[in-house]
């Protein structure tokens, strides 16, 4: 006797459990596999780079329904680290994060449009310095799967740019420098 | 022409640290408030803080000259003041001690709380002491507030010594401008 399950109904349980499939991550920066970095011009000559060091998130995110994937991450935004102290307490200042008004910056996921190969736009809304506004990130799944510890993992990496005067910050830094380029490594642990 | 202070005046090395100390505090302090809101592109964005920070040391070392001078010298006579210009002279006085270690220390941390030297008018550095992240945020803070505090004691000092010398007529600013009677 054959017994075929009809296509359809294939097509409703995949639909139905794919949401409920997808898993639950913690971002690990308990073991600094996740990095939020930035980097501008400087005078248009060079790079300069930093990152903030202190951040927490998670995310959901199903391989085979990566449109539903969510993710949302809190900044602390005077972990800045630039590699030199007079000019951290500077970017943390009035001119530019104003860290003491704000010292928390947030990204939180309202929609995923997946490009194929493992690629998808994510966009979302980024408060930084009290500015909300919609950004997009160019986003890769870099891997994902067992690690050797008895835990599930799945990382990611990122690119956006910002303009500093969209969130408020308008302390003249050159012609060349009035964008900053931000680089997310995301790696995160299945809860 | 004396050295050391007497008790009717300060003594000639008294009276050099003295004035020139003040005159590099106030220079300074108005430095400190112009540089912090330079433009990036200002010539002086590089060289004002490299100023600060030389003059800064070298007003340190004369504390610390100073203070030993103070503790190893006699101390002008000031038995005539009236008990409360006494007292608010003497607390005045050891203020301004205790707020300029204050100072030149904290700005010392700001440069120098990730481990970078400062470096004297490039004749010599000072390497940094205390490596600790977030440590210039807070020296900072105490930076900026002990040097308006050290500007208001001025203020009050040079006030009680323009009355003392004016209207009471005890020779305040002669036994610090010219010494000892």
């Amino acid at each position: 006797m054959t017994f075929r399950i009809p296509s359809l109904v294939v097509a409703a349980v995949v639909a139905f459990i794919g949401p409920a499939s997808a898993a639950d991550y913690i971002i690990d920066t308990k073991g600094g596999h996740a990095s939020i970095n930035f980097r501008i011009p400087h005078l248009g000559y060079s790079w300069l780079v930093g990152r903030f060091d202190t951040f927490s998130g998670s995310f959901s995110y199903d391989a085979t329904n990566p449109a539903a994937a969510r993710i949302s991450v809190d900044i602390d935004t005077a972990s800045l680290n630039s590699n030199h102290a007079e000019r951290d307490k500077h970017l943390r200042g009035p001119d530019y994060l104003d860290t003491a008004q704000f010292p928390k910056a947030s990204f939180v996921t309202t929609s995923i449009t997946p490009k194929g190969a493992g690629k998808a736009d994510i966009t979302g809304d980024l408060t930084l310095r009290g500015v909300t506004k919609s950004v997009t990130i160019a986003a890769e799944a870099v891997g994902g799967g067992d690690d050797p510890w008895g835990g599930v993992r799945q990382g990611f990496s990122g690119r956006t740019t910002l303009v500093l005067a969209d969130f408020g910050i308008v302390k003249e830094l050159g012609p060349a420098s009035k964008q900053v380029e931000l680089d997310l490594q995301i790696e995160g642990v299945r809860k | 022409m004396a050295i050391t202070d007497t008790p009717t005046g300060y003594g000639s090395v008294s009276r050099a640290l003295h004035w020139t100390m003040a005159a590099a505090i106030i220079v300074l302090f108005g430095l400190g408030l112009w540089m912090v809101g330079l433009d990036y592109y200002s010539p002086y964005y590089q060289s004002a803080p490299d100023v600060h920070r030389s003059i800064g040391i070298l007003v340190f070392v004369a504390l610390v000259l100073r203070s030993g001078w103070r503790l190893g010298n006699v101390k002008p006579d000031d038995s005539d003041l009236a008990p409360f210009a006494r007292t608010a002279s003497r607390a005045v006085h050891r203020a301004f001690y205790v707020l300029l270690f204050v100072l030149t220390i904290s700005g010392y941390f700001i440069s120098t709380s990730d481990g970078r030297p400062i470096e004297v008018f490039g004749l010599f550095r000072v390497p940094s002491a205390i490596q600790s992240v977030g440590l210039e945020d807070a020296a900072g803070l105490v930076h900026r507030w002990t040097a308006y505090g050290i500007m208001v004691l001025a203020s009050v000092h040079t006030a009680a010594a323009i009355w003392h010398h004016a209207f009471e007529r005890r020779h305040t600013l002669s036994r610090m401008w010219s010494g000892p009677a």
